[in-house]
């Protein structure tokens, strides 16, 4: 069957995601974000597009149902509402279902209008694939390809004019032969680590922590969908840095002061340790609200970054949550540090509508 | 495989299912079952899924809701959440889909259900004018589409495509059951505009001849006739009367291209295509089930396969609450008017008995049978409901009007008075739960603007959805678009001159309304 509906889908999400037909786009109900919910998947609503019409507008009016229960009994499942939906199926809300995560990822690229990462040559590692797709006149007997073969004697049987079509024998010589063979793919080979820290110390409330697993959690999707191998590494400090499993980095809360040096340090250890950055994509993220223990630790901090941390990874990226207490000022700090730092990315992340346009900054230069 | 209509029948069917095809044919047609040749395509669930995303017409115009419509039904069935069973189309012959994945027991279900279906396109009065060769006449549509989006390009014609699906409930559904005397007959006849002018004579006032000149001044006279004449045509409306098919009125009159009025026809015709299964939902489907369930329950199901049959079988009867499931309603009540049928409750006599002798009534007339072919001839499920929904029936059912309570904010339960139930129930199935809408005046104001009325009955129309919509009406009729309709019960018109919007109180709304024909409830 011609798949009519590869040309009718593709305009579908264009037009969701706002490519063409702009106009239409005030009718898409759009899904929202939500978080990881176990496995793989997330849910999110599909969109649709409601072309306006003449329709009733208030839905108290009700409608009928089949089944037990008596007056004043709350009708459940009931979330479509409106008079006359009986007989027809016209869909004012949306279902949710859930979306690949590969989908989710190229949504949020577009959405965002991220640049797809492009690895680094020197990180870049070459492996030798291979698919069997290629023909030679020579080779072992154990990799004949049979029907080549054949064809290659029938027709030169034919231009002999040898060929019987009475006793159609056909018997290949030598010349006939071909053989299948190894095509040799170089396929880039990339790898990426995460290295996540995050401020536990005690002015980081439940609210920051839940910014801070959304972005992580979009962050992750995004490289994911760009490396075929991510690995991950959590960190969590206040006046000191541990590592920890994700279960924990989300859901530990601490108390006490902060240095955040200490974290930094951890971090490069870890890399240097596991992760050679001449064969890894290092993107360390850091969150916090932007207080630290003292000027001097920041000034630590700073040339940590400077002469340490950021020659070897692709991005520091540092996110400041906004808290009730804290001053916020080592995203300043940073900035006047730093100012000409290509590779340290810093964004304020004051809510969780904050959280595209953070995501955004951090992953728009395309390192 | 793309169902062409030249391809032979049943191709794609193994052989063992082709065995079932022709015992099932066999069986329909011992009990009566009248349908057109059946022919069963094989497919797997992602072309289920595009094909029922073009409304069963795998050759339909390109379009993006299609799009829409194929990723919902994909991504509900990639995670479990629903499944398409079967697939039919009303058309001779008529195609019907099965999934190359289900069961042998799902496929015969499938086949049984469809042979009703079938049954029911081939018999019921509403689907009488329905064309038959659809499969032909919506490809024809669909190159013809795509040739114009070839020509004016893709963007253009679908931004026409989707003014006209906004408006594309602005149809009548009763349209092609109206008789109406054809225009050129009536011009024919001697009573047509011209020739009556001419017969026309002038009053005159009685007058010796001599004196006639002077008594009646034929500059007076032709000064009358010239008056008379401009009234005769301010009294000839346009249309001559109220209509709801604005979609044929807009092909007729409105400023149009020769390509798009050509679209907007086809999108109509397509329109009037959907509308019988629309106005049948209830009926169709119960008669689909009470055959399905007849032919295997008495004849098909191996005994291996019956845990399965019947797990199919009540998923697809399940009610929810808050919901008819037209499935389970229509098997119901067929069953319940064979029942009624076969034991005579019916008639008058029937009638006055009171309800506990009613409910006992036998008098085993046998007429069960008979009856529901006949039901499934003559009606439609606003008929059919208004007819055949009893006191006994929504007791039984179990049915019940709920509603929106505004102080705990949910739906809830109100009532379980089969009046209200049945009163509920035929107005939602009333012009398929839509705001009727008619075009009242094509030139309104002598300043060729279009004049809309809603028929209010008690529902409001949602504002900012019918301003939209005006917008669309506005790009085609390019003059400023009114519509008449109640807020509340008091009188309002909206504007929309192609800037602005104004929303105006009426204090006098009921003369459209008399002219219609019929006032608010």
């Amino acid at each position: 069957m011609v798949r009519k509906i590869g040309r009718d889908l593709p305009r579908f999400r264009e037009i969701v995601r706002g490519r063409i037909k702009r106009d239409l786009k005030r009718f898409v109900s759009s899904g929202e974000m939500i978080g990881k919910q176990g496995g793989r998947y997330v849910s999110i609503p599909i969109p649709q597009i409601n072309l306006p019409r003449f329709r009733f507008g208030k839905n108290e009016k009700g409608g009928v149902g089949q089944g037990e229960g008596d007056g004043g009994e709350p009708v459940d499942g009931q979330q479509q509402g409106g008079p006359g939906q009986a007989g027809e199926d016209e869909g004012q809300h949306s279902i949710e279902v859930e979306v690949g995560l590969d989908e989710l990822a190229q949504i949020l690229g577009e959405e965002l209008g991220l640049p797809r990462i492009e690895p680094k040559g020197n990180k870049q590692l070459e492996t030798e694939g291979g698919a069997w797709r290629s023909i030679r006149r020579t080779g072992p007997e154990s990799l004949r390809h049979f029907k080549r073969t054949y064809t290659e004697a029938l027709k030169r049987q034919i231009a002999a004019g040898i060929y019987d079509p009475e006793n159609p024998a056909i018997i290949p010589i030598k010349n006939d032969r071909r053989y299948k063979s190894r095509k040799v793919i170089r396929e880039p080979q990339a790898n990426a680590v995460i290295v996540y820290m995050m401020d536990v110390s005690g002015s980081m409330g439940r609210e920051q922590k839940e910014i801070v697993r959304i972005e992580a959690f979009w962050l992750d999707t995004w490289l994911r969908s760009q490396y075929d191998n991510l690995e991950v590494v959590y960190i969590v400090h206040d006046a000191v840095a541990h590592v920890v499993d994700q279960h924990t980095f989300f859901h530990l809360r601490e108390s006490g002061g902060t240095k955040i040096s200490s974290a930094y340090e951890l971090c490069l250890r870890e890399i240097r340790d596991r992760y050679p950055p001449s064969e890894w994509n290092i993107y360390p993220f850091h969150f916090s609200d932007g207080d630290n223990w003292s000027t001097r630790d920041t000034e630590h901090c700073v040339q940590l970054l400077k002469n340490e941390i950021l020659p070897i990874c692709n991005q520091f990226s540092y996110g400041q949550v906004k808290s009730a207490y804290g001053s916020g000022q080592f995203k300043k700090d940073l900035d006047a540090a730093l100012p000409d730092e290509a590779r340290l990315v810093t964004s304020d992340i004051l809510d969780r509508d904050g959280i595209l346009g953070s995501i955004q900054t951090f992953l728009k230069k395309g390192r | 495989m793309l169902p062409l209509p030249n391809t032979s029948p049943n191709t794609s069917l193994p052989a063992e299912l082709q065995r079932y095809h022709a015992e099932i044919k066999e069986l329909a047609k011992s009990y009566g079952l009248d349908t057109y040749e059946i022919v069963f395509e094989m497919v797997d669930h992602d072309e289920m899924n595009m094909i029922a995303a073009y409304g069963g017409f795998p050759t339909r115009y390109p379009h993006w809701r299609f799009g829409m419509d194929y990723e919902q039904l994909s991504k509900s069935y990639t995670y479990g959440l629903s499944k398409i069973y079967e697939l039919v189309i009303n058309n001779d012959p008529c195609y019907a889909y099965l999934m190359r994945a289900n069961s042998t027991t799902d496929q015969k279900l499938v086949m049984a259900h469809v042979y009703g279906h079938c049954d029911f396109f081939k018999n019921n009065y509403w689907f009488s004018k329905t064309n038959r060769k659809m499969m032909d006449v919506m490809a024809n549509h669909g190159t013809r589409i795509r040739g114009y989006m070839d020509r004016y390009g893709v963007g253009v014609v679908e931004d026409f495509i989707d003014c006209v699906h906004a408006l594309d409930n602005l149809i009548d559904p009763h349209s092609p059951f109206i008789e109406r005397r054809p225009r050129s007959e009536s011009r024919n006849v001697s009573d047509d505009d011209s020739s009556d002018a001419a017969a026309y004579e002038e009053p005159r006032i009685r007058a010796k001849d001599y004196m006639d000149r002077y008594i009646n001044p034929p500059e007076v006279l032709a000064a009358e006739r010239r008056k008379r004449e401009e009234e005769a045509k301010k009294a000839r409306r346009f249309p001559a009367e109220p209509s709801r098919d604005v979609l044929l009125f807009l092909q007729q009159y409105a400023p149009l291209e020769r390509w798009q009025q050509d679209v907007l026809a086809m999108l109509r015709d397509e329109a009037y295509y959907f509308v019988p299964q629309m106005m049948t939902k209830i009926m169709n489907e119960g008669w689909a089930v009470y055959w399905h369930s007849k032919l295997m329950c008495e004849h098909l199901v191996e005994p291996a396969e019956i845990v399965t049959y019947c797990d199919h079988h009540s998923g697809t009867l399940a009610t929810q609450p808050g919901r008819i499931n037209p499935y389970k309603l229509g098997v119901e009540l067929f069953r319940d008017i064979e029942e009624r049928w076969n034991r005579g409750k019916f008639g008058l006599a029937w009638q006055n008995l009171d309800i506990d002798e009613r409910r006992s009534f036998d008098a085993g007339v046998g007429l069960g049978r008979q009856k529901i072919f006949e039901v499934r001839r003559d009606h439609n499920d606003v008929t059919f409901i208004d007819n055949f929904l009893g006191e006994e029936f929504a007791e039984a059912q179990k049915l019940y009007v709920y509603g929106f309570n505004q102080r705990s904010g949910q739906y809830e339960i109100l009532d379980r008075d089969w009046t209200k139930v049945k009163a509920q129930l035929l107005w939602s199935l009333t012009n398929f739960g839509q705001p009727r809408i008619s075009i009242v005046d094509g030139n309104h104001a002598n300043r060729g603007e279009l004049y809309l009325f809603h028929d209010w009955n008690g529902v409001d129309l949602q504002f900012e959805q019918a301003k939209l919509t005006m917008q669309s009406l506005f790009t085609l009729w390019s003059r400023p678009v009114h519509l008449e309709t109640r807020e509340d019960g008091e009188g309002r018109l909206l504007t929309f001159d192609g800037k602005s919007f104004e929303f105006k109180a009426m204090t006098n709304s009921a003369p459209a309304a008399d002219v219609i024909g019929y006032g608010p409830a």
